[in-house]
């Protein structure tokens, strides 16, 4: 039994269909990228696992750890052991970094995870989650975040938008340091670089998986824009 | 428990350290009802302080140069269920001085009290004052607290307010304060208010820049519940060259809570420029979904946004 499993997951939107019959397993401590050009309904269908507001698919079964989860709220599915990371992080006016670093049932230490992403403790620690950070920093402090509650599923919503090239680093730092704690990750992005760290990775089109594998493989198609299910015409429009 | 032993168990229970008022580099006045209680003063500061019917009148100046180095502690209050208590201020900071004045207004058993402050403050040229204002009402929400100030900076002047009701009902809060602002003068004006139950918020505040190259900026955080009411005014006036004015007002709502931001920016002079913000609704369900990803309950998550904002 695989740790995430979305069967034939439908959600429509305003009579709009964005997830047609999608299925996807992630195994337990396995980095899972999932590549897919832009409007294909992988931030969607973050927010269909993570269970945000207005998120309910309208058929199929989400189960993780062996559990129906279609039903339960947010918090309920963080306390069973998934966390996300959103592509927009949002922005706290009041919280300090050490005080957001340390909420939930955090194993690590607010200095460690933020090394860890880059970011020097002294100068973060006492700053505000807030606009004051620039979008990188917000990005690497939401990640840090991840790294400090270790989830059994970590959802990263394009971790790489918004940081500068030379962190790619920091992050594929970060998939091992999740790899290493046990964490599964799911990893939306563009990049092949970042994906290429992945164990696995499939490619989403038109609102389904087209195809689940090795990553070089089905990045390579990605890249070269080849879909079994559109040949191309979905695809292209990244 | 005598009535200054009362005000002091108010005082810890609004999070203020009654050592403050023993310590004798730390100036300090204290008030209950129309009583003056007890007070200190330190070199360079003029403290004068009467008794009237209803409360207190008092003087407060710094002399020119002085620079306290730690702040002024005032400690207003009525420890009875009913009472009225009227408090008349006048302060001059002169030239170059600077200091830092701590308010703790506590009304502990408040059902049917009512606190009224009536402040005129003139700040000199480079002169500086930072004004803290700590209230704490109680659990019942009897209290009417009517604080009125003008205050005139001078040239090269900074004047800070930071208002802060938090903890326990508000009761009534009517709030209007007035500043003026000379030439490169700084007036920051912050406000932060928790309403519950029936409470009503009434804030109004208003920046003037006169002076050349003057600042201001006016901060309100509102969080209202149950059936409270909050009604915020912003008023900036940019009207000298190299004015520069932001009012910035953020409410959150809750349950049936009633909230009005009404910004005001008005500019007279062209090389003047006075901005606005305000946000009103529910917790963001970014901020709200972000937290409960990380395993808090929608309470727990609510909490710790609003007291984030609320600081």
């Amino acid at each position: 039994m695989s740790l995430l499993e979305l069967r034939d997951i439908t959600y429509t939107v305003s009579g709009r269909t964005i997830l047609a019959g999608l299925t996807l397993a992630v195994e337990a401590g396995e980095v899972h990228a999932l590549l897919g050009s832009n409007g294909t309904g992988k931030s969607t269908l973050a927010s269909l696992i993570m269970g945000c507001q207005g998120y309910q698919p309208d058929s199929g079964d989400i189960v993780f750890a062996d559990t129906l989860i279609n039903h339960l709220k947010i918090y309920e599915r963080a306390l069973l052991g998934i966390s996300m990371a959103w592509q927009e992080p949002a922005r706290f006016e009041g919280l300090r970094v050490r005080d957001y670093l340390t909420l939930g049932r955090v194993t690590d230490q607010p200095e460690s995870t933020l090394r860890l992403v880059g970011l020097e403790p002294s100068r973060y620690l006492s700053r505000m989650v807030d606009r004051s950070l620039s979008g990188g920093e917000r990005k690497r402090i939401e990640l840090a975040s991840i790294l400090a509650l270790r989830p059994k599923l970590a959802i990263l919503d394009e971790p790489d938008s918004g940081i500068d090239l030379l962190s790619t680093d920091d992050i594929i730092r970060v998939l091992d340091h999740l790899r290493c704690a046990g964490s599964a990750v799911l990893l939306i992005t563009h990049r092949d670089e970042i994906a290429a760290a992945a164990d696995q990775a499939s490619q989403i089109c038109g609102g389904r998986i087209v195809c689940t594998g090795n990553v070089a493989q089905v990045t390579a198609d990605f890249k070269n824009k080849k879909c079994i299910s559109c040949d191309g015409e979905v695809c292209s429009d990244e | 428990m005598n009535e200054f032993d009362e005000l002091m168990s108010a005082l810890g229970t609004a999070g203020g350290d009654q050592a403050t008022l023993a310590d004798p580099a730390i100036a300090h006045l204290v008030v209950v009802g129309n009583r003056i209680v007890s007070s200190r003063s330190l070199p360079g500061l003029e403290v004068a302080a009467d008794e009237t019917e209803g409360g207190v009148r008092m003087m407060i100046r710094l002399r020119e140069g002085t620079h306290l180095t730690t702040p002024v502690h005032t400690c207003f209050g009525v420890v009875h269920r009913e009472g009225e208590q009227q408090i008349n201020i006048e302060v001059v900071l002169e030239r170059n001085s600077s200091a830092r004045f701590i308010a703790h207004c506590l009304f502990p058993k408040a059902e049917r009290v009512r606190h009224i402050m009536d402040a005129h403050i003139e700040i000199g040229e480079g002169a500086s004052m930072g004004y803290q204002e700590r209230h704490y009402h109680g659990p019942f929400g009897g209290i009417e607290v009517i604080p009125k100030a003008t205050v005139r900076v001078g040239s090269g002047g900074r004047y800070t307010s930071d208002f802060t009701l938090t903890d326990g009902r508000v009761g009534s809060l009517a709030i209007d304060y007035d500043v003026e602002a000379a030439e490169d003068a700084v007036v920051e004006l912050t406000a932060r208010v928790y309403g519950h139950g029936d409470d009503e918020i009434r804030i109004q505040e208003r920046v003037v820049l006169d002076g050349k190259n003057a600042r201001g900026i006016i901060k309100t955080r509102i969080a209202v519940e149950d059936d409270a009411l909050a009604e915020v005014t912003g008023i900036t006036e940019g009207n000298a060259a190299g004015a520069r004015g932001h009012v910035d007002c953020m409410e959150i709502i809750r349950d049936r809570a009633v909230a009005k931001a009404i910004p005001i920016v008005s500019v007279t002079n062209s090389q003047a420029k006075v901005t606005h913000e305000a946000a009103i609704g529910s917790v963001d369900k970014h901020q709200l979904e972000t937290l409960m990803a990380h395993g808090l309950a929608p309470e727990e998550a609510v909490d710790v946004i609003v007291k984030g904002m609320l600081g």
